[in-house]
């Protein structure tokens, strides 16, 4: 419900404060006066735990404010800085790039804006921050409100100053008379601490991009000093007055999805020696909260739940079988010419199968949630990637109407993607609910890595063909997977229904889709969510690492079958300039030498190799070349050197870029060599660090990145692509290295020692 | 339940509330409020909640309160402190930062930042018992931490700088 209506605004601007008061559309009373101005809606104890807002203007009582006016983006403050509302929240760094765009419209420094807290009283609903949308989409938004604030700034001082818009110049938000300084006022003396009171057209001017000061420039991220210090407001150490502490009581690791655990019994007496420790339950959801956390792990250790099991897992070993045996839907994602007459023209022709094994995001820390629910009203944290979103869920599992609840978003640990943040915020408001006080809910290590939403575990076979000029004549890509599912474990289990997902489709644009190729299919089998599987979602760069490794190593054996370099093989395939620019720019700073895939093996237990793959996400195209050693004793693959080449079109923040694409070499890497979720035939199996390996520091491999900048193209992604053709590069260098193909990834030890003995 | 128990953590006295099988982390985090050392794992895997006791890291998470005795705890809070010590040298604003923390945001290093206190709390403890580490020490000494974003590289850059700041005694 947005109340910030022209009404509002006109109640608002006449000061007729009793009149908003008795009107019944807002539904919490609670007002603080500001500097001037009016705060609407903040709960003091949101305000003063997640909050750092310092502007204090026109609020509605439930958000999402209202889109269309300048207030519920900008703020201008009365010492001469600016706090921008954005809905697009911390992973990655994109608010420090978001608030480099606000600055740069509003010709202000870097210094003079900061972002206000989120919740969903006072952010815009920029939809959920995935995809690396943050900048592509939110940067947008921001970018026009930032214009609009500006223009308004402007009519402002060319009244105060008595000379027209066009004759004022802006620096760091001092509008001065275009040729004498001296007759000036600043955005602060004109506005600070007041409203806007003014549509966000959508029309104001914005600055052209050759006119740019700020943006393309290295910024420090705005979070850093915070998470130096230790005072980084993360989730896990908010506190609430009066709190207890919970912790949810799970089987440990999830079962197949679709089959919902049941607590056959629960013994309550096994914990009444813990003092107030209670066991809170609804449906098969089973918690336990106490006055102190330790008291909470405690109750939670020792609570004996006897828990219903099903057995109708496959287990890890035969989870392609189960991928076989089941009824498909299937769904062609691209039919474009004629397979068969591409076959015909060819000179070549392979046919391969390649798996994925189900992936974990494996946030560093547990997901955790805080919430006071009360009769009228609820308060929620957690580090949710979609305020709005766990409002809507929220209000379902707790049975109160959406704008009863504020949700506020405060970050947790790297998720990725959809790790368990919603569900640890969801099981706090649930406890909060059923205990009737404040509860903090933090996950146990095995709870994060057993119950997540899983990178889908994958199986694609492909049939390609190349002719006699090198180009490859057809590509049938058939690729199957699970559909994502965005039940919370918390939800079902409190008897919530549980949804068995979309369609499982194929990557339409990693499955050989950076090629310009006339007879081409891509065909998507969806598995069902009811074959004793576990539940999938997306995981950073959703489904495209998994496509790569398939569909680059088949576009590498193309090469090799036309006894071509890898590299020149695909700049004489690429349709797309922007794959040429990418993969020319990684290629050279390689240093890479053209030559056939593995024409130059070494003899001794170390193997060296180099792989190229070039693949992308969110709109941004990436090229990778890796560099491997293979000890073909132990079966380790060591990533030596990664050169990462990525082209996200105009550059916003070069140091936040550079840091995601290292951030996605590392973790393809520790992908493509490390990373499997196991399970047994009742249960996931891998729960911590020792069962589900990470890549570690000493494994780390040397990183180059290139920045390929298109000023004249809208900005995408950046927070995910570089991930998606990594493990493709390294299994690519591993056919270099060793004249031998592996299909399966992540590439273990034991798996490395099966293709080399075969 | 109050004990008798007593902890120095960052060159103060403590009275703890807690048991003294509870896990130092949940004393510094509940009782004192001491954010840094954060619960990654709870078995001793990742290095998120490390804390350096008498100048060694040690994993607050599996440490029970009553064994830190009377060692001096530093966290990731204590750190400044601990380097003014060092050096001798008086805060001006109370606000400056030890070189590794600095050398942090310098080399912009954090990403989530949730794993980074174990990080910098490790990278201490190392430039404390060796002054100009090389590539290959740096690596070794680290390698019992986990980061799940990928920020070992700028870490090793981070701590190379840290220590040249260090042997100038800045």
């Amino acid at each position: 419900m947005s109340v910030l209506d022209d009404t509002t605004i006109d109640l608002l601007d006449d000061g007729r404060l009793d009149d908003l008061i008795e009107g019944a559309e807002f539904t919490r009373r609670q007002f603080l006066k500001g500097s001037g101005a009016l705060v609407v809606g903040f709960s003091l104890v949101g305000s003063a735990l997640a909050g750092s807002a310092k502007s204090a203007t026109a609020r509605v009582a439930a958000g999402p404010p209202n889109a269309a006016l300048i207030d519920s983006w900008i703020a201008i403050n009365a010492d001469n800085t600016a706090t921008v509302y954005m809905g697009k929240i911390e992973i990655t760094g994109a608010p420090t790039g978001l608030l480099m765009i606000a600055a740069e419209e509003l010709d202000l420094s870097i210094d003079q804006v900061d972002h206000a807290a989120w919740n969903t009283d006072v952010s815009p609903n920029q939809g959920t921050t995935a995809g690396s949308n943050s900048i592509s989409n939110g940067g947008p938004q921001v970018r026009q409100a930032a214009a609009e604030a500006r223009a308004v700034l402007l009519g402002l001082a060319s009244t105060q100053l008595g000379v027209p818009v066009s004759q004022l110049t802006v620096t760091d938000g001092v509008v001065s008379v275009t040729g004498d300084a001296s007759r000036k006022v600043t955005y602060g003396q004109l506005l600070g601490g007041k409203t806007f009171s003014a549509p966000n057209t959508g029309r104001a001017p914005l600055k052209p991009v050759s006119q740019y000061r700020l943006v393309g420039k290295r910024v420090q991220r705005k979070d850093t000093p915070g998470k130096v210090r230790g005072s980084h407001p993360y989730v896990h150490q908010l506190r609430l007055p009066g709190m207890l502490h919970g912790r949810v009581v799970r089987p440990r690791g999830q079962g197949p999805y679709s089959v919902v655990d049941k607590p056959l019994s629960v013994d309550v007496a096994s914990i009444r020696k813990i003092k107030g420790a209670r066991v809170l339950r609804k449906g098969d959801f089973v918690g336990v909260v106490a006055a102190t956390e330790q008291d909470a792990i405690q109750a939670a250790t020792q609570l004996k739940v006897k828990w219903s099991q099903s057995k109708t897992m496959p287990g890890s070993g035969n989870l392609w079988a189960r991928f076989r045996e089941v009824t498909t839907s299937d769904r062609y994602a691209l039919n474009t010419g004629s397979i068969a007459k591409g076959l015909q023209e060819a000179a070549q022709t392979r046919e391969s199968l390649y798996t994925v094994d189900y992936q974990a995001h494996a946030s560093i820390g547990p997901s955790c949630g805080l919430a006071n629910v009360q009769a009228d009203h609820a308060d929620v944290w957690g580090a949710s990637q979609n305020i709005y979103t766990l409002r809507t869920n929220a209000a379902a599992l707790l049975e109160l109407p959406a704008d009863r609840i504020t949700v506020h978003f405060a970050e947790g640990a790297g998720c990725y993607g959809r790790n368990l943040q919603d569900d640890a915020a969801l099981a706090a408001a649930l406890m909060s609910q059923l205990a009737g006080k404040p509860v903090r809910v933090q996950l146990t290590r095995d709870q994060e890595h057993g119950w997540e939403f899983y990178g889908p575990a994958t199986l694609v076979e492909i049939r390609g063909s190349v002719d006699r000029n090198g180009k490859i004549s057809s590509y049938d890509y058939v690729s199957s997977q699970q559909p994502w599912v965005f039940n919370e474990a918390t939800e079902y289990m409190a008897g919530r229904p549980l949804s068995l997902g979309g369609f499982g489709g194929a990557d339409r644009e990693n499955a050989g889709s950076q090629y310009a190729i006339a007879n081409h299919r891509i065909l998507g089998k969806s598995i069902p969510n009811d074959a004793g599987l576990p539940k999938v979602a997306y995981l950073r760069a959703p489904a495209a690492p998994q496509a790569l490794f398939a569909s680059e190593q088949m576009v590498d054996e193309l090469a090799y079958a036309a006894s071509m370099d890898p590299v020149a093989f695909r700049r004489l395939n690429i349709g797309e300039p922007r794959w040429a620019a990418v993969l020319e720019a990684a290629a050279k700073a390689a240093r890479w030498e053209s030559r056939k895939a593995a024409s130059k093996l070494d003899s001794g237990r170390l193997r060296r190799g180099r792989g190229v793959a070039i693949g992308g996400f969110a709109s941004t195209f990436v090229a990778i070349v890796a560099e491997i050693e293979v000890d073909t004793v132990t079966g380790k693959i060591r990533a030596k050197h990664v050169f990462a080449a990525q082209d996200c079109g105009l550059i916003i923040n070069p140091n936040t870029i550079e840091q995601q694409m290292e951030g996605c070499v590392i973790q393809g890497v520790s992908r493509a060599i490390k990373e499997q979720v196991t399970f047994s035939r009742s249960r996931v199996t891998s729960l911590d660090w020792e069962s589900y390996p990470i890549l570690r520091y000493k494994e780390a491999p040397e990183i180059t990145t290139v920045l390929v900048n298109r000023p004249d193209l809208r900005s995408s992604g950046s927070g995910e692509p570089t991930t998606a053709p990594v493990p493709a590069a390294i299994a690519n260098a591993f056919f270099d290295a060793t004249g031998k193909r592996i299909r399966t990834m992540p590439m273990t030890p034991a798996r490395v020692r099966a293709v080399l003995k075969a | 339940m109050a004990t008798n128990l007593r902890i120095r953590v960052n060159g103060r006295v403590h009275q703890v509330a807690a048991s003294p099988n509870t896990p130092l982390l949940y004393v510094l985090r509940n009782e004192l409020r001491l954010n840094g050392p954060r619960f990654g794992c709870g078995l001793a895997q990742c290095g998120s909640c490390s804390v350096l006791l008498n100048g060694k890291e040690v994993r607050a998470c599996i440490t029970p309160v009553a064994a830190v005795g009377t060692g001096a705890v530093t966290t990731l809070e204590g750190l400044p402190a601990l380097w003014r010590g060092k050096t001798r040298t008086t805060s001006k604003t109370g606000d400056e930062l030890h070189p590794v923390q600095q050398a942090w945001i310098d080399e912009q290093v954090p990403q989530c930042g949730y794993c980074q206190n174990g990080m910098m709390i490790k990278a201490t403890e190392l430039l404390t018992k060796v002054k100009r580490p090389t590539e290959d020490q740096i690596k070794s000494h680290m390698n019992t931490h986990l980061c799940r974003c990928g920020t070992y590289p700028r870490i090793t850059k981070a701590i190379k700088r840290a220590a040249a700041t260090m042997a100038k005694g800045a």
